[in-house]
């Protein structure tokens, strides 16, 4: 009897899951929804960006739902994106892109937030063959590791702040500049960092500080003593939204004078609200800027994207909302390019995306980057008593809005 | 960029400043550090995210409109009870345990502290602005920052006032007795579970104060909290447990030789730097020791 109670469970049990397995690899549409997959950094140290990532993709997958979806094949689908907290860590962002596909049968995944995550969740996606959009690496490893379902919206690590040096050697009147670089080593940063020495070997510019500072290192002292002494043209740093504070608040402290300051992660680290004056006349690599002029049906453009997310989250959105916006505005496209549903044929639409967004051009290079959306640089400009500061496109001088204050008036006359 | 510092000597004089300055925010962490290891046997693996805590009090205070300078009263005030809360749920069931256990226990707290600041305070990075100028010195070739002279003062005075208070009250006095040997000062009536409570107690203060330098010096954020734990407790190592003038001795050293480093080596070189001299001092006091045995014998 006992046996047979055995043998009866042992069945019923493989039963469920084979029932299980089936069910699940029938959920990447769902009637007439389609489901995507993310894993989010809800919390942990990424949480707030991983927080305007997924405002990002909510106000993207809402906008699109309310008029009229994705229509494949003549019948309209809503998406529908499940979501995962990764806790800013990469071992589980790994694990979640495996539970999102295994288990879930997620077969479309939007990306995570950080190049970190995105490059522990590609090998994944990868294996399976499974498309993923990803809005948030940068990381130039990410598009020449020859993946072939990775697909990024945003301009690679590299060209972050090479514009600067362009934009240097144009004030110095065409002649070759002395740049002086503080990157933080992680691998963002320091992708960064070929970037400006690509630019440096083009524009036969010296580098004349090269310092890599330590991850833990909240302390830029050393460095900005250098620069006093050696006085560079330009001085480049890129250390996320921690670096970005402590460049701007030593150089205010230590009055260093350089004509032009160039970083990354300004509008992450709240600048011209942290630092306020201290902040003004900085140059920062950004993504996107409202007042770019590109449109879409969708969000129409920067300003009204800007507004509408305003009025739906409460605050202004920073780059990372509009760039993983733009990554379901990519999935639309595809799908109905595709016509199918077919995750092959969904990569093939994907790599053959040329399309305009609110957010900026796309279209995917081989190694999967977005190579025809330039990236601007914004100069913090603020009122006479500093009262308000604000971030104004100089360049390129295509999307310019303002004229850049240049050199940096000196800490004596400020 | 080796030889920078040949054509600017005024950098040598700009380094050691820095590093004196920043050394002694680390000495103060440190001597916490030391004081609740020598008397409760315990290393604080959480010592950072204390330090980080008394950070935010400041900051809570910038963005309230009063000066973050303020953080110094009151968040030594605040992490006392903090430290007392965290000896009465936690510590004291380790106390008495092998070094191993508490260095588990305090790692669990400092992972739970970690997510506990960036739950209720974000994962934003944030400083609280002093607002206090720059003292130029010689011709302006060097400057150091208001905020970190006051930092270093605050520091220095909450150091003499503590040693002070070790010498001359009666708790500093049960405190010391306590780490000399803890059995005999209970059997003399020193109640030592007080004594422990209030020594955790003295060191989350401690780490309140450096906390608050560190919010206007520095930046803070709920996982950089690790950097202090490891400099306090290599300082602690250097200079060896109870023995105050050596704690603020090595912190400064250490503080000096850091910036040292990141000019004659670069940047990239100043930690690495920093942990070969920790491994040949221990080397060193391992050479030392074991010729002190030999001579015992």
């Amino acid at each position: 009897m006992n046996n047979l109670k055995k043998i009866f469970i042992t069945f019923l049990s493989a039963l469920i899951l084979t029932v299980a397995n089936t069910s699940s690899s029938f959920a990447k549409v769902e009637g007439d929804t389609i489901v995507l997959g993310a894993a989010i950094s809800l919390t942990g140290k990424y949480s707030s960006n991983g927080v305007h990532t997924q405002n990002g993709y909510n106000l993207a997958v809402e906008r699109i739902n309310s008029m009229g979806g994705v229509k494949v094949k003549g019948k309209d689908y809503k998406f529908k994106i499940v979501y995962y907290d990764d806790e800013s860590n990469s071992g589980r962002a790994a694990q979640l892109a495996e539970r999102l596909i295994k288990q879930d049968g997620v077969q479309y995944m939007l990306g995570p937030y950080s190049s970190g995550l995105t490059k522990a969740m590609a090998p994944v996606t990868e294996k399976y063959k499974i498309p993923m959009v990803e809005a948030n690496g940068a990381s130039r490893s990410l598009f020449t590791k020859g993946y072939k379902y990775l697909f990024a919206v945003l301009a690679p690590a590299n060209l972050y702040l090479d514009v600067a040096v362009d934009l240097a050697v144009e004030k110095n009147g065409g002649k070759p500049v002395n740049i002086a670089m503080a990157f933080e080593q992680d691998a963002f940063s320091q992708d960064v960092r070929l970037g400006i020495l690509d630019a440096a070997k083009r524009t036969k510019s010296k580098i004349v500080i090269d310092d890599k500072l330590p991850k833990e290192l909240n302390d830029m002292a050393a460095t900005l003593a250098k620069v006093k002494a050696v006085k560079p043209d330009v001085l480049v740093v890129s250390g996320h939204t921690k670096g970005a504070l402590t460049a701007v608040k030593q150089i205010a402290e230590m009055k260093v004078d350089v004509p032009m300051l160039a970083m990354t992660h300004c509008d992450a680290a709240k600048l011209s609200k942290q630092h306020g004056k201290k902040a003004e006349y900085a140059l920062c690599a950004s993504q996107w800027h409202k007042t770019l002029s590109y449109t879409d049906a969708f969000f129409k453009d920067g300003m009204t994207y800007d507004a509408d997310f305003k009025k739906a989250f409460g605050y202004a959105p920073p780059y990372q909302a509009a760039e993983s916006s733009a990554a379901l505005l990519v999935y639309k496209d595809a799908f109905e390019r595709a016509n199918d549903f077919n995750t092959k044929k969904v990569r093939n639409a994907l790599a053959k995306t040329d399309m305009q967004t609110f957010y900026g051009n796309i279209k995917f290079a081989k190694g999967g980057q977005n190579v025809s959306k330039p990236m601007v640089l914004f100069q913090v400009i603020c009122n006479s008593d500093g009262s308000k500061c604000e971030n104004k496109v100089v360049a390129p001088t295509k999307w310019a809005s303002a004229a850049l204050v240049h050199p940096t008036p000196s800490w004596s006359k400020r | 960029m080796d030889f920078l510092i040949f054509q600017a000597p005024m950098l040598m004089v700009q380094a050691t400043m820095d590093g004196l300055v920043i050394g002694i925010i680390f000495a103060l962490v440190a001597y916490g550090m030391a004081l609740q290891w020598g008397v409760m046997n315990i290393i604080n693996i959480a010592q950072g995210e204390l330090v980080i805590m008394g950070g935010y009090i400041a900051y809570f205070l910038y963005i309230a409109g009063i000066h973050p300078a303020f953080g110094v009263l009151l968040s030594p005030i605040i992490m006392f009870f903090v430290g007392v809360g965290i000896y009465k749920l936690v510590i004291n069931k380790v106390v008495d345990r092998d070094l191993f256990i508490s260095i588990l226990a305090t790692f669990g707290i400092s992972i739970l502290a970690q997510q506990l600041m960036n739950f209720a305070f974000g994962a934003d990075v944030v400083v609280a602005d002093s607002g206090f100028g720059t003292l130029m010195m010689f011709d302006n070739s060097v400057v150091l920052p208001m905020s970190k002279l006051f930092s270093a003062s605050v520091c220095i005075i909450s150091a003499i006032i503590l040693v002070a208070y070790m010498k001359r009250s009666k708790l500093g006095r049960a405190i010391r007795a306590t780490a000399q040997n803890a059995r005999a000062a209970k059997i003399l009536g020193v109640d030592t579970e007080k004594v422990y409570a209030a020594t955790f107690g003295i060191n989350a203060a401690l780490c309140g104060i450096a906390g608050a330098c560190v919010a206007m010096t520095f930046t803070l954020h709920p996982y950089t909290g690790l950097p202090y734990t490891i400099r306090s407790f290599m300082i602690v190592i250097i200079a060896g447990l109870g023995n105050l003038p050596a704690v603020a001795v090595s912190g400064m050293g250490l503080g000096v030789f850091e910036e040292w480093s990141d000019y004659l080596l670069g940047t990239e070189f100043r930690i690495a730097a920093v942990f070969s001299l920790l491994v040949i001092i221990l080397v060193y006091r391992r050479f030392k020791l074991a010729r002190k045995r030999e001579y015992l014998k």
